[in-house]
């Protein structure tokens, strides 16, 4: 992975004035619309306990339900395919579209393909994907990497997807406005013949129930629809963390997950399907099951409960970070506070500067864990990571290391502190008159080169205490 | 070893040997109040999501096993008048139903009808302008229509391709939550559930109708 | 009433106000204020950067240093959230039995000040005077962690001449974040700057809050942008006028 840590990733998304005003205009719009709909639902805080509950209920027996669900998606005439690891689960979905002798798939989004990077495993089998979701297209159209789970787009104003159509539609219309409607009907337009001509098609899936092998995709536009509906061969690569236990639980995320993801009180479509069904639908359903990372998440048990997920993006929503940052500053498909507890785990906290600096890219406000639907703790699960990539590092010296040990050591004994604080009074009132701080020496620069910081105080408070309450 | 093998003994290692079993607590609302008038609230949420909603009264027929009155247990003439003028809001010409659609309830003016019967194939829906169907539940609290391929739907494809649907609710069929949809369809069948036509959020997060599905949704609730 | 007062190192060096003023509001309204002499930090900064094994002593150190003391409060929401929040995870990654029954000993028993009057001593108007037009800023430990609320605004709105203006997007983080402020300081400053703006917007003279930490950022901000904003914590604010 060669990409930059977050805090370098950031800034240089903080320099486009652009994107911020994009990211701060869509997300203004989307946390408004879930607080609404939020609003509506005297019971929220129960059903996130139970969504909670029965997240933690499948990952607490994951193996049970695992097997359960194989069985009944075997029963229902599909089959099941396990993958360890992201070549393997491309290997198998490489192996089914060339069984299927098609050189082109239809593919609905999924963040698991997006993980495994499945399709540029295809470009180099020499398939081609077409991405039908329109945030997907306007990335896949404009070269570009995803910036948000749902929204992949959300980086992109109306003009510059626009522009972005003009330039990269050959069939875009003439005189395309910037009106999203005809954006969404140009979108409509380019993909129709690919539809109804497709013969393989690839998804992920939002839910699957192992009591009954259903397989759920929840989703807005239909082409989701499209896909699960009308090509022959149906592929399915779904990450073992998305079973649910039973048929009833889907009651509850049903509700939890359009009013957190698109504040919607129900996403236009949702497609429950089992197996294959004669007459209807793919005569061929394969589920491709996803670990790449899960179970090594699962044995740590508080960054395990970040596979509850169910990648609504209420949390990015909320960010301030990923407000200011956007997607692409996280180096990962997964962004914003969800993708800084994820991405450490399913890659390892020390697998590389990306990993490494996620778990910091918080200044862990809990607007997040306010929000999360199945209730992750994700200030919680953060600072879990810092202290891994802390006992990860503890071989090497750095600047940082010394400072905490040092910090560490006076406030072991008060006497030192009182020592520490009567020089740093001492030293303050030699070479600081103004009451503000405007410069200081690295590492403090960081902090004044935009800040100033308040001079110290000639008296501490327990030197003020002892003068004026402890008459000798 | 296998790659199944393999993922399922890194669970078991992860989970390690003691399980504390988790308990789902389900306090959270699975009925509506018995008060909630729930077609109106059905229409009207409904209609919140763009559908356009209409209403007619149809006298309850008595229902013969498996004569045409199974699928429709009301007198089919004030509702095939009522499709007819909700037809006639639009600019459809031509319409497909399902194979067990009834005669009685086809609208009355000069449509181009074709019946999936045998299966049409998808360039012939591409080129029809709208479908009709029943549907096997809905949701008031939602908007929500369900289609489990059963009665009066037909295959998923139908209400996929065409423009316009147009989608009859009993309100019998009406249920108030979605606990309440959930144990009341059948868990077997494929399902489709619609609320409202086809929509993106994915231009600056604003909801715009119109993508790949049907563009006009048109409900005809059975009173 | 006896209370413990529980400083913490960075108000204790840098904002030695902030507590001075705690004492005077509290024994103005009668109670007699202690000072542990002994205390040192919470351990907060540690925890959250990720030094949590460095972290287990200052918190074994926490308990001992206020163990015999049936109130404790802080000027400082964050750090209250440390004890009260993570001080048992501290034990719990410790291994450290003793220590664990320690810290369930004594962290309940350590309020945020503005908690403190409200829910312990029950007092909005604590008979202060300020007349100055004032915007409130609910840092995100005290407003998610420990759940304040209204306890500080309606502490502000009893106070005399106080002109309380609503901030907008008032719950959303200012950046701060301890070391984050630092280590992600061109990020920390993008979100400290929305602050400020927002607060030079209500049109206050008085940006207030109850963590001084969040206040020397947006502060520091504020006063490199030559704005005539002053920051102060809420508790000086309700200290004004008590002595006279
Ligand atoms: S962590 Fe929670 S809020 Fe964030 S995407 Fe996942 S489910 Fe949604």
């Amino acid at each position: 992975m060669g990409m930059p840590a977050f805090p370098e990733a950031a800034r240089t998304a903080l320099a486009d004035g652009q994107l911020r005003a994009n990211l701060r205009t869509a997300t203004g719009t989307i946390r408004a619309k879930r607080a609404a709909v939020v609003a509506e639902r005297a019971d929220w805080e129960q059903l996130r306990e139970a969504g909670r509950a029965i997240k933690d209920q499948a990952l607490h027996d994951l193996d049970t339900h695992l097997l359960r669900l194989e069985e009944q998606v075997t029963a229902a005439g599909g089959v099941v395919h396990w993958a360890r690891d992201a070549a393997e689960a491309n290997r198998i979905v490489v192996g089914l579209v060339r069984a299927a002798a098609a050189d082109e798939v239809v593919k609905v989004k999924s963040m698991a393909t997006q993980e495994i990077e499945l399709n540029e495993a295809l470009a180099a089998a020499g398939i081609t994907a077409h991405e039908t979701d329109l945030a997907e297209l306007i990335v896949q159209l404009g070269h570009d990497r995803p910036s948000h789970i749902l929204v992949p787009a959300i980086h992109r104003n109306r003009s510059q997807i626009r522009d972005l159509f003009q330039r990269e539609m050959p069939d875009a219309p003439p005189g395309l406005t910037d009106d999203p409607v005809a954006l969404a009907g140009a979108a409509r337009e380019h993909l129709r013949r690919k539809f109804l001509a497709a013969r393989v098609a690839i998804s992920g899936a939002n839910f699957a129930v192992a009591e009954t092998g259903s397989l759920v995709v929840v989703e807005s536009e239909g082409n989701g629809r499209m896909c699960l509906t009308l090509p022959e061969v149906l592929i399915s690569v779904v990450g073992i963390e998305k079973v649910i236990p039973t048929w009833q639980d889907l009651e509850v995320m049903l509700q939890l997950l359009p009013r957190s993801a698109t504040g919607e009180r129900m996403n236009p479509y949702t497609t429950i399907w089992r197996g294959t069904t004669p007459g209807d639908g793919p005569r061929e359903f394969h589920l491709v099951l996803l670990d790449n990372g899960r179970t090594a998440a699962l044995a740590d048990e508080i960054g395990r409960d970040a596979l509850r997920c169910i990648r609504c993006s209420a949390c990015l929503n909320v960010c301030p970070v990923y407000e200011r940052t956007g997607g692409h500053a996280y180096g990962s498909v997964y962004p914003g506070p969800i993708g800084a507890i994820l991405t450490p785990q399913l890659r390892g906290v020390d697998a590389d500067p990306v990993a490494k600096s996620l778990p910091y890219a918080s200044t862990l406000c809990g607007a997040c864990y306010e929000v999360c639907p199945v209730m992750i703790d994700i200030p919680k699960a953060l600072v879990h990571l810092r202290a891994k990539v802390v006992d990860a590092n503890r071989a090497n010296p750095s600047p940082e290391r010394t400072a905490m040990k040092v910090a560490a050591w006076i406030f072991a004994r008060t006497r030192r502190l009182e020592l520490l604080q009567r020089l740093t009074a001492r030293v303050a009132s030699l070479l600081f008159r103004k009451p503000t701080i405007t410069r200081l020496p690295p590492p403090l620069s960081r902090w004044t080169e935009t800040r100033d910081a308040p001079t110290p105080p000639p008296e501490p408070f327990r030197d003020w205490w002892s003068r004026t309450r402890e008459e000798p | 070893m296998d790659a199944k093998s393999e993922i399922l003994s890194r669970i078991r290692t992860a989970l390690g040997p003691d399980r504390t079993p988790v308990d789902v607590p389900r306090t959270y609302t699975r009925t509506t109040p018995e008060t909630d008038d729930i077609p109106t609230l059905f229409a009207t949420r409904a209609a919140d999501y763009q559908a356009r909603v209409r209403r007619v009264t149809a006298q309850p027929t008595l229902a013969g096993p498996g004569g045409p009155t199974a699928l429709i247990p009301f007198d089919p003439v004030p509702v095939a008048a009522a499709i007819t003028d909700l037809l006639k809001t639009t600019h459809v010409r031509s319409l497909v139903v399902p194979a067990d659609f009834p005669e009685a309830l086809l609208p009355q003016d000069n449509y181009v009808i074709r019946r999936d019967d045998p299966p049409l194939p998808v360039a012939d829906l591409d080129t029809t302008d709208a479908v009709l169907t029943g549907c096997a539940a809905a949701i008031a609290e939602t908007g929500t229509i369900i289609l489990n391929a059963g009665p009066l739907q037909g295959r998923r494809a139908l209400t996929l391709i065409p423009d316009t649907h147009l989608c009859l609710v009993r309100a019998d069929q009406i249920v108030g939550t979605v606990p309440e949809a959930l144990s009341t369809v059948d868990a077997t069948a494929p399902l489709t559930w619609i609320s409202g036509p086809s929509a993106t959020s994915d231009i600056e997060l604003h909801r715009v109708e119109g993508v790949h599905g049907p563009r006009t949704l048109l409900i005809l609730i059975i009173d | 009433m006896r209370i413990g007062l529980f400083v913490t190192c960075f108000n204790d060096t840098l904002f030695p106000a902030s507590a001075r003023a705690v004492v005077r509001v509290l024994e103005r309204l009668g109670h007699e204020v202690v000072f542990p002499r002994s205390q040192t930090c919470c351990g907060q900064l540690h925890f959250n950067t990720g030094y949590q094994r460095e972290c287990v002593p200052l918190v074994a150190k926490f308990a001992a240093d206020f163990a015999d003391l049936d109130h404790v409060v802080s000027p400082s929401a964050s750090c209250v959230a440390m004890v009260r929040e993570h001080h048992p995870r501290v034990a719990e990654v410790a291994r450290d039995p003793g220590l664990a029954r320690a810290v369930a000993e004594t962290a309940p028993r350590v309020r945020e000040f503005t908690e403190f009057l409200v829910d312990v001593l029950g007092v909005t108007d604590v008979g202060a005077t300020f007349a100055h037009r004032v915007t409130y800023h609910p840092t995100c430990h005290g407003l998610r962690v420990l759940g304040l609320a209204d306890r500080p605004t309606a502490l502000l709105r009893a106070v005399r001449g106080l002109r309380l203006l609503d901030l907008p997007e008032a719950t959303q983080c200012c950046g701060f974040g301890g070391t984050f402020a630092l280590k992600n300081a061109d990020t920390s400053v993008a979100m400290g700057a929305d602050k400020a703006r927002h607060v030079v917007d209500t049109g206050a003279e008085v940006l207030a809050a109850v963590d001084n930490s969040c206040l020397m950022h947006v502060g520091g901000l504020l006063s490199r942008n030559r704005s005539a904003v002053r920051v102060m914590h809420v508790a000086e604010i309700l200290a004004n006028g008590a002595d006279a």
